[in-house]
């Protein structure tokens, strides 16, 4: 990967294979969310609903966590704290090793791709197998996801036909795509059989059951989570909801959103290890909860709304930026608008302060969020702290965007536009000597790549408005 | 959050109008194109010399203190409780919805939630508070025209359809609405200079979908969309010329 975000911009933006899958799939999920929510009223009220009950979850986040431990482990699942991804990476393996562990099936989870587990197991020799097709597929390509819900989306059936034939023993090539989720079903079910553990994300986790829930579509989450005799999920620790009911608003809103789907295929909500007279699940579950600076974002009124998201993906389907340039231009696990938001508080505004400006602004994001986080405003919120942080300020690499020349510049700007008589005199020059400014002056050379000099139109409003006699007061 | 904007009542007789920095210095005939709009319907319309910009260019890159400085000589320069009516839906943003939490805590906070009340986008209230849909009267030539939609103006004001309602009522207009009429054209302020790569991408394909309704003219609410997307149509030199609504419709229906 390149260096930062303009520059792994500019690789996408000059692959026409990768843009062209991208803008087909995203036209696909927008279409088809659309349809789901025809009914602005219901949609509306529905995501004031999301948004409550995940608003509600953050505001007691630190009792329900600890109701949350209380019942599960009264079920039997053993839960475990990892304040960063190190500790949970640790924590997987002590699990693993202490079941002689060589193979772990893994269901989709985001999380894991946050703490890079794979890598880290396979360092200590043990074997991860992405079970969800579209990781199985980034798995054969050594890739990351490039999507948080469609992790291979960036790739079109040739390509996947392609990389099928040179994995997967006598697989001929085909684009036919029933063939091809068979040739990786195949593979998978051995797979699935022999597997030492399985390995989950959550979507939610009930404080008042102690309970996992879990969608998916292919049926590898099940799998994932019932047939190995050990199961260990990872969750950030914003994945709490107080009540069981709370969870059927949000599952009207999660698929909705992401694929526009009515409900998955598979809801699994899982409470318990396999208990005495079952004949199936796991003899063992655990679950690591991961905060790797989750509490930091908490600790900020406005910026905890971050942690309202439910993973539907729908801002980066929406996202004129994310669509153009795909998900392996944010250079990190959470790409599009929540990527932008989230990526700068976790690794830090001096690691990820290119994030926040990659938008415009357009709030197309905002729009469709199912759980109305104010995506815009914390990434202007975000641009303040780099460039002058608040004195309180929580955010990780506060201040490290702050460049003199830029401060001086709108210092500069203030003095013309606060004062009406600088200001006068300002437009007034501008208007008369403007033109003159070269195409190739800073700024203007970005502008005039793809567009025409701007032109000071000689005189301005101030001016037409007085001569034309409008009134002053 | 669009903002929930209700006309003001009784109808007023005398407007405030904020003309914008853009179109004060780039685009003054298109400003002034909605002041005469508003005069011919009656109203005194006042354009106070001390204004200059609603501090958006700042407030969006991170300079919070700047913008709010700028903005206060805004609050200055409106003193009396008449309606601010603004020719650009994203300056109309900037000050109905921002300027409340950009003046959280500060002196002039009531002053800024009073005159945020105050603020409306010119369409909307060309339609809402004049109802001059029902009233225009188009003495133009037939001509094929599509609409842009700002980000801004249609998700931050709530204006979607009273643009187009104005050039529906034109009888010799045929509005070609473009399929991909909400998606950004690309501009987003210093976006189109920090990311000049993307945003030459997204208004690459702007100026294509235009194309591809056959409009001769890209009619939109907001200048800061017009200087993006008429500058690549030029540059690519494409015929489809960018025009703000207010000058289109005092084009077609005064003849200037």
């Amino acid at each position: 990967m390149g260096a930062d975000f303009s520059t792994r911009a500019h690789d996408a933006l000059n692959n026409p294979q990768l843009r062209a899958n991208f803008r087909r799939a995203m036209d696909g999920l927008m279409t088809k969310r659309a349809a789901q929510f025809e009914d602005q009223d219901n949609w509306n009220a529905l995501r004031a609903r999301g948004a409550a009950i995940k608003a509600r979850a953050l505001a007691r986040l630190p009792d329900l966590l600890e109701e949350f431990e209380q019942k599960a482990s009264a079920n039997g699942i053993i839960v475990h704290w990892a304040e960063t991804t190190e500790d949970a990476n640790r924590m997987v393996l002590e699990i693993l090793n202490s079941h002689g562990a060589k193979k772990v099936i893994k269901g989709k989870s985001m999380v894991s791709e946050e703490m890079h587990l794979n890598a880290h197991l396979e360092a200590h020799g043990i074997r991860a197998v992405e079970s969800d097709l579209g990781e199985y597929i980034i798995q054969l390509a050594g890739e990351a996801p490039s999507h948080i819900v469609m992790p291979c989306i960036h790739k079109n059936k040739g390509e996947i036909a392609q990389l099928f034939t040179d994995n997967i023993d006598n697989q001929p090539y085909t684009e036919d795509v029933d063939a091809l989720t068979a040739a990786a079903r195949q593979v998978l079910r051995r797979e699935f059989a022999s597997a030492d553990a399985g390995l989950s994300g959550a979507n939610f986790l009930v404080a008042e059951t102690g309970s996992l829930v879990l969608i998916e579509n292919e049926g590898n989450g099940r799998l994932s989570t019932t047939l190995p005799p050990l199961h260990i999920a990872v969750a950030g620790i914003e994945k709490l909801v107080e009540k069981l009911d709370d969870v059927a608003p949000l599952l009207a809103l999660l698929p909705r959103s992401a694929t526009g789907q009515a409900i998955t295929t598979y809801v699994n909500m899982i409470s318990s290890p396999r208990k005495p007279g079952e004949k199936d699940g796991p003899r063992q579950v655990h679950l690591v909860l991961l905060d790797n600076g989750r509490s930091r974002v908490y600790a900020d009124e406005q910026l905890r709304d971050t942690l309202r998201c439910i993973r539907c993906g729908a801002c980066m389907n929406h996202c004129p930026v994310y669509s153009r340039v795909g998900g392996h231009t944010y250079g990190s696990v959470y790409p599009g608008p929540i990527g932008k938001i989230l990526t700068p508080q976790l690794a830090g505004l001096d690691c990820a302060g290119d994030l926040p400006h990659a938008s415009t602004l357009c709030n197309a994001c905002v729009e469709v969020c199912p759980v109305q986080i104010p995506i815009a405003d914390i990434l202007v919120r975000l641009r303040t702290e780099a460039a002058e942080p608040s004195a309180s300020t929580a955010v990780k690499g506060a201040g490290s965007g702050h460049s003199a020349v830029e401060s001086a510049v709108w210092k500069g700007w203030q003095a013309m536009y606060a004062n009406p008589a600088a200001y006068k005199i300002g437009t007034k020059a501008l208007s008369v000597l403007g033109n003159l400014i070269p195409a190739a002056a800073p700024l203007l050379k970005q502008w005039t790549s793809v567009r025409t000099k701007p032109k000071f139109a000689g005189k301005t409003l101030h001016q037409l408005a007085r001569e034309k006699g409008y009134d002053n007061e | 959050m669009p903002a929930h904007v209700t006309p003001p009542a009784p109808m007023p007789k005398d407007v405030y109008y904020f003309g914008t920095c853009l179109v004060d210095l780039f685009f003054p005939d298109a400003g002034l194109a909605g002041m005469e709009l508003l005069k011919h319907q009656g109203i005194r319309v006042v354009f106070p010399q001390g204004q200059s910009c609603c501090g958006q260019p700042a407030f969006n890159s991170g300079h919070k203190s700047e913008a709010r400085e700028v903005a206060r000589a805004q609050l200055n320069a409106f003193p009396e409780d008449w309606p601010i009516v603004v020719p650009s839906g994203s300056c109309a943003g900037m000050m109905r919805v921002h300027y409340p939490d950009l003046f959280k805590g500060d002196r002039d906070e009531d002053k800024a939630v009073a005159f945020a009340s105050r603020v409306f986008e010119l369409s909307w209230f060309l339609v809402h508070v004049l109802g001059l849909d029902t009233k225009l009267v188009d003495k133009g030539e037939k001509v094929t025209v599509t609409w842009h939609g700002s980000c801004h103006s249609m998700r931050e004001m709530g204006v979607v359809d009273e643009p187009k309602r104005l050039i529906r009522a034109l009888s010799n207009v045929t509005l070609v609405e473009n399929p991909r009429e909400k998606e950004c054209c690309g501009f987003g302020g210093t976006f189109a200079v920090r990311q000049p790569e993307v945003s030459a991408a997204m208004v690459a394909d702007k100026i294509d979908a235009i194309e591809q309704t056959g409009a001769t003219r890209v009619v939109s609410g907001d200048c800061g969309c017009l200087m993006n997307i008429g500058g690549a149509l030029d540059k690519a030199g494409k015929p489809t010329k960018p025009q703000h609504l207010a000058e289109f419709l005092l084009e077609r229906c005064h003849g200037r």
